[in-house]
């Protein structure tokens, strides 16, 4: 028998009765939750032994963990226009990055073309410029679909965006049970936070369930919607906000679909999950173990799933933008690195890690290449690969996700108050938290209660500036004329045909629109066609602004 | 004796010109300034310069504070000043905060806008300037 040592009692007296920093700096996780100095089994008591690849999935959905395959390394990328992000996608590729992401520019994100008058100054800047199935087929040429698989940051226009990447891989010769890939198209989360929305949310649903319907049957490899908390996170929310945000939202794809008549078994599988990976590092491998077991337990009680692929929550991370500094913008290797540490020990599917240069603009190729160099010196040099959830039993651990969850299903509670996600938007209520949350963090960090280094102390008063990458302005004109040429070329009569066959099925709510955005994608129809198409029918949307 | 004079507050219009829908910043600023004692007026997002200028002067703004963080600054800043030009309103000061790299804020000082704030920098020097600027205020 072992001898026990442990005695909480004298620990606690010799704790209380010592000296502590009185520095003032916050003990609470950047999000609030208070941690205590010591956790010991206490804190445990009530735990039952979980496994990965078993329900409830907390310590991870595969059996092999990261023996069985390492998580995808995903550098989103792209910038001015598709003949440049298609070499940097090359690029990419050739040093050892093993899938895609698309980054697109504003205009692209707001389904306009470059042509447009408020696309000024906008084209190329922010990600790559797509107006036409033309600059999609120069995006992805030599890139083989059946092959590589890619995700497509995109959502009020997510739909015609898919239609396009279809179409090239039909083009390819590639059919499409074989093209793999994800598009985020999580509509809720752009009312909510990052404001890219553009019709009313009652159209917006139904164009992801229709795209989600047709997925179903057409492209039954493809990641319908990728439900995002990586924006609520980066807009000002707490840890426990983004989870339970974005589970809630997850949760009212699911009601839609079921609405729509579909198995909850049909699409479930294909619905994945994206998520902040914050600087407080135990907070955010809590966030991710808690987000599985919420969406495992909810999927097959609340829902009655039966396939076991619909209880298991995938997700994709990317390192927090907004924990990034213009001061000392090198430190930013390290945070970055601490932030996807914290990623893989949550156990993530795939993860993007953030240049130290993304704070000021677009990665140039060195600093993009320096940031998945940190994902492979994790998978590859640090051992944390080789052990599945090596945190799971932590006493402190397992005691941050039970309280994760807990936060997590109070928030369900209010949003369920408030009627659902769509009536919570409409009164504001997330735009609120999240503000107010926001307005918290940079108030502690004005009276110090939070360091950031190189920012609120350890400043270095004289910095060298970073080379950056500058976007052309010759691509913004090159752009412009690109389209123009696309809509002299093209064939008028089968695009007048199908932007008309769109514009019906649009006024008819129970037709699918996706057959008719594939059709109008053939034709060459424009992005800010399509889209101009469905706003005459479905108008636009705007939001009152609430400081 | 006369009565004591009460200061007006300054009035500032606050505003997200272009495409980009990141709005924590200019949130968060906003109620900065409300705390600090100024009259803020947030017009929301995805506004036009004219529709910035316009609420500027409806709105009898000092003081327009510009928000952007889609790497369009070099286009709608400039355009901002051009539209107070047009206007005959280059009595109102303009600032700006956001991604703007350092270059870019020497060039667009050179236009006329009065300072750029990047990520980063604490509320109380963007108060502490406004201050400086409008002692009267």
């Amino acid at each position: 028998m072992r001898v026990k040592y442990a005695d909480p009692d004298a620990w606690q007296r010799a704790y209380d009765a010592a000296p502590k920093r009185d520095d003032r700096i916050e003990t609470s996780t950047i999000s609030g939750i208070p941690i205590d100095p010591l956790y010991t089994s206490a804190a445990t008591r009530d735990l039952v032994d979980e496994l990965p690849g078993q329900y409830p999935y907390t310590r991870g959905i595969h059996p092999t963990g990261y023996r069985g395959r390492l998580w995808t390394m995903r550098q989103f990328s792209g910038f001015a226009t598709a003949k440049e992000t298609n070499a940097r996608y090359k690029y990419l590729l050739q040093n050892g990055q093993t899938g895609l992401s698309v980054a697109f520019d504003m205009p692209t994100l707001m389904g306009q073309d470059s042509d447009a008058p408020t696309s000024r100054g906008e084209i190329g800047h922010c990600g790559v410029a797509i107006d036409s199935l033309a600059d999609m087929e120069t995006l992805l040429d030599g890139i083989p679909l059946d092959q590589v698989t890619s995700s497509m940051t995109i959502n009020s226009p997510a739909a015609i965006l898919l239609a396009m990447y279809l179409v090239v891989a039909e083009k390819q010769g590639v059919s499409w049970d074989r093209v793999g890939g994800t598009l985020q198209n999580d509509i809720l989360k752009e009312y909510i936070a990052q404001k890219e929305y553009i019709f009313p949310p009652a159209p917006s649903m139904r164009l992801v369930i229709d795209s989600i319907e047709y997925c179903a049957r057409e492209v039954p490899r493809w990641n319908t919607v990728s439900v995002s908390g990586y924006h609520i996170r980066e807009a000002g929310s707490t840890a426990a906000q983004e989870l339970a945000f974005t589970l809630a939202d997850g949760f009212a794809y699911v009601d839609a679909c079921i609405e729509r008549g579909m198995q909850v078994d049909d699409f479930a599988p294909r619905l994945s999950f994206f998520f902040d990976a914050h600087i407080d590092f135990f907070e955010e491998i809590a966030k991710f173990r808690a987000a599985r077991r919420i969406w495992a337990r909810h999927m097959r009680e609340r829902y009655g799933a039966q396939n076991p692929r619909s209880w298991q929550l995938r997700f994709h991370t990317q390192t927090a933008g907004v924990s990034l500094t213009a001061q000392q913008p090198e430190l930013n290797i390290a945070r970055t690195a601490v932030e996807a540490l914290a990623a893989v020990l949550g156990g993530t599917q795939s993860l993007h890690t953030n240049a130290m240069d993304e704070v000021l603009a677009l990665p140039t190729d060195r600093s993009a290449r320096i940031a998945l160099r940190t994902q492979q010196m994790l998978a590859y040099e640090t051992g944390t690969a080789n052990t599945i959830d090596p945190l799971g039993g932590s006493y402190f651990m397992e005691a941050l996700t039970n309280r994760m969850e807990e936060e997590a299903e109070a928030y369900f509670k209010r949003i369920e108050e408030h009627g659902g996600v769509i009536p919570a938007i409409e009164a504001g209520f997330f735009q609120k938290e999240i503000a107010d949350a926001a307005f918290r963090y940079q108030t502690e960090l004005e009276q110090r209660q939070r360091v950031i280094v190189g920012v609120n102390d350890f400043i270095n008063e004289d910095e060298e500036p970073l080379q950056i990458l500058r976007i052309s302005p010759q691509a913004e004109q090159e752009q412009v004329e690109r389209v123009r040429e696309v809509r002299r070329k093209r064939d008028a009569a089968q695009h007048a045909k199908a932007i008309e066959s769109l514009r019906k099925a649009a006024q008819s709510p129970r037709e699918n629109l996706m057959p008719h955005i594939v059709d109008a994608v053939r034709a060459y129809a424009t992005e800010g066609e399509i889209m101009g198409t469905m706003v005459d029918v479905f108008g636009l949307y705007t939001e009152k602004a609430i400081i | 004796m006369s009565p004591a004079v009460q200061a007006k507050p300054l009035r500032i219009v606050l505003a997200k010109v272009g495409l980009d829908g990141h709005d924590r910043g200019v949130k968060v600023v906003a109620r900065a300034l409300r705390d600090a004692g100024f009259e803020v007026i947030y017009t929301g997002l995805r506004q036009t310069p004219a529709m910035v200028v316009e609420a500027a002067l409806q709105e009898d703004a000092q003081v327009i504070g510009l928000s952007l963080h889609s790497g369009a600054h070099m286009t709608l800043f400039p355009a901002v000043m051009e539209e107070l030009q047009k206007r005959q309103a280059t009595d109102i000061i303009v600032f700006g905060g956001g991604i703007v790299p350092e270059e870019d804020i020497s060039e667009l000082k050179k236009q006329g806008v009065a300072e750029i704030f990047t990520p980063g920098t604490p509320l109380e020097q963007i108060v502490g300037w406004l201050r400086k600027r409008f002692p009267e205020s």
